[in-house]
């Protein structure tokens, strides 16, 4: 081939495939490229057939729908990816890029093909790649559902003569395990243990230490009467566990003495918990204690109350008082209004606490909210 | 936000002539329309609107498990049309919106007073004897197409992940109208080649046009006999033109076809 060619020849002999359509689609040149590609010669091509017709079904239907309306707004398409159909039936994946020859001319179109049949191969590997990794995530979320459900009690146990309701609202979509847990179980025949705790954290790792938690409590409870105590021993063995979470705790001891409930209360890094006294008057309870599992010397107070009929005790982790919305952070001056607000029912306590913090924030929880309300019963 | 705002709808012309509705087939937004409306403006009131998961809807209210059939588009435009409060609409609706058309005007028989059907079919797959012209095999091709050819869109999560886009990655294409996230479009797809609304014909009680292309691969002539010879009250134009989209490849002949019919009717 002469160097020294001219338009026609670059035409004839460039290394794509070239085609030129008119109006009515019908192929009134193409070069010796595109009949490669096509496995045709040019007198069964030039002037015979429509270009979509060396195009699949569904190539049409993408053309029709798709292309010529890009085309007719922009003049141009770029990179589409299509199969040309040869005359053996194979398909030959191919890059398109089209424009309009001129405005006059309608549909009249310069197409450019180029044979992609190993970038076909790369793409066919990488969305086989990606599917497997999205069955993978979605594996690994609905596992992540499973572990939550093992680590939130659908709903508190029945305790004669007390009163008790929870809520648990996942961050976000809901598709990760968080790091709040509540439990509730009994210790005696006349005792209750109420723990609501919050694993810094989130995934399956902070589900894991939750679990660790959870169990913990439960086994040293009966042991160890005094909440505080309790909280040591937990401390001990999430130390000893060697895991980078840590938590905070509430721990609410409940005893039935003389047709009342003794209330045993010691707090890890836990806000404290709120007493809705009988006129709605919320104070708080609880003594600051260090987070379980974090300092070298950790320290537990146990506060003690008789609670009194009519009042409510409400324990809750920081998603609910930090839930950012557009008016700030929802703080505890709000939760106290509002909890003096609510009617006198642990129910309606529990959800109206939930409900506000969610609507806060505009239904988009940024971190759990897990929340536990217990009373004498009515 | 109301349905109006989150289907993008845009109106024209003066407020309470009689209004005209142009709704966009399986592909692109409203702005397929954009040689067509402006002519209807002075004496109607124009609709425009995107599809729920088109154009420039919004795409948050998109659920997959809502449109699984044409009757979710159906109820949405009826809400639509509740919400505008318009009756005697003059419906016009391209290639499956012809078809959402037809339900449309089946299940709010006081809002709709006519109908225009542009390069409609009431069933693409060829079925026992019907000749659609395509088979699932097509179906299932041209969802792959579709996964292979994104148009520009990209996933804004995908983006994130990668960290700050380039500025070529940003570059917003020209062609927004014809973008469209791909799992919807792939579910539009389906849900528009895999229907089958011949049934429905019958049932259509105001007067309707069909606009035929003279040749049109998605929806053939054949088709557009077929709707013809099942709906009661209906009439046929032929458009010679090349193509699905008469409304681009030939607006003139579009435009007068529509006004002679509305003239008649």
């Amino acid at each position: 081939m002469d160097l020294d060619h001219g338009a026609d020849d670059l035409f004839e002999h460039a290394p794509c495939g070239y085609v030129v359509t008119d109006r009515d689609g019908v192929i009134v040149q193409a070069n010796a490229e595109f009949l490669r590609m096509v496995g045709r010669e040019a007198d069964e091509v030039i002037a015979v057939r429509m270009l979509s017709s060396l195009l699949t079904v569904a190539g049409r239907i993408f053309v029709e729908t798709h292309l010529f309306p890009m085309l007719e707004h922009s003049r141009v398409v770029r990179e589409i990816d299509l199969d040309l159909v040869a005359a053996d039936e194979r398909r030959v994946p191919a890059l398109l890029n089209a424009s309009l020859v001129s405005p006059e001319t309608g549909r009249a179109v310069l197409a450019v093909f180029i044979e992609a049949r190993d970038r076909h191969r790369y793409e066919d590997d990488l969305r086989l790649a990606t599917r497997s990794a999205e069955l993978a995530r979605e594996q690994a979320a609905s596992l992540a559902e499973t572990l939550q459900k093992t680590l939130i009690p659908p709903a508190p146990p029945h305790i004669p003569h007390l009163d008790i309701a929870a809520a648990y609202r996942p961050a976000g979509t809901g598709r990760e395990v968080g790091g709040d847990f509540y439990d509730v179980f009994q210790v005696s025949p006349t005792a209750w243990i109420v723990v609501l705790g919050d694993v810094s954290g989130k995934g399956v790792p902070a589900a894991l230490v939750t679990s660790l938690v959870r169990y913990t409590v439960r086994s040293f409870a009966i042991e160890h009467p005094d909440p505080a105590e309790l909280l040591g021993q937990v401390d001990a063995v999430l130390t000893a566990n060697e895991t980078r979470h840590y938590c905070t705790l509430v721990v609410a001891r409940l005893d039935r003495h003389d047709g009342e409930w003794e209330l045993a209360l010691s707090l890890a890094g836990h806000p404290p918990a709120l007493l809705r006294g009988p006129g709605g008057e919320v104070t708080e309870l609880g003594l600051f204690g260090t987070p379980i599992g974090l300092v070298d010397v950790p320290g537990f107070v146990t506060v003690r109350h008789r609670l009194q009929g009519g009042s409510s005790v409400i324990l809750y982790t920081d998603g609910v008082t930090e839930g950012r919305g557009p008016n700030g952070m929802y703080g505890e001056k709000r939760l106290h209004e509002l909890i003096h607000g609510l009617p006198d029912d642990v129910h309606a306590i529990t959800d109206g606490i939930a409900r506000a913090a969610l609507d806060f924030q505009n239904g988009d929880a940024s971190d759990d909210i897990a929340i536990v309300t217990f009373a004498p019963h009515r | 936000m109301n349905l109006s705002g989150r289907l993008n709808v845009t109106m024209h012309g003066p407020v309470g002539a009689p209004p005209i509705v142009f709704v966009h087939g399986f592909g692109c937004g409203q702005v397929m329309w954009r040689h067509v409306a402006p002519a209807f403006a002075d004496d109607h009131r124009v609709v425009l609107l995107d599809l729920p998961g088109s154009g420039d809807s919004d795409l948050s209210l998109y659920r997959a498990e809502r449109y699984t059939s044409l009757e979710a588009y159906r109820d949405d435009l009826v809400e639509l049309l509740d919400e505008l409060d318009l009756t005697d609409v003059v419906f016009v609706g391209h290639s499956v919106s012809a078809m959402i058309g037809v339900l449309v005007a089946n299940a709010a028989p006081q809002r709709v007073g006519r109908l225009v059907l542009v390069a409609p079919s009431a069933r693409y797959l060829d079925d026992d004897g019907y000749v659609g012209g395509f088979s699932e095999r097509d179906i299932d091709e041209l969802l792959g197409l579709m996964e292979r050819n994104h148009l520009g869109w990209q996933d804004p999560l995908a983006s994130l992940v990668a960290g700050a886009a380039p500025a070529d990655v940003k570059r917003e294409l020209e062609d927004s109208f014809c973008r469209t996230r791909p799992d919807i479009a792939a579910q539009f797809a389906a849900v528009t080649f895999r229907g089958d609304n011949r049934a429905d014909l019958a049932d259509v009680g105001v007067p309707t046009l069909v606009l035929q292309s003279r040749n049109d691969s998605v929806a053939p002539m054949a088709a557009g006999a077929f709707i013809r010879d099942h709906t009661e009250g209906s009439r046929m134009t032929v458009i010679d033109t090349y193509g699905h989209c008469p409304h681009l490849s030939a607006p003139a002949q579009t435009i007068s076809a529509i006004q002679e019919f509305l003239e008649e009717h």
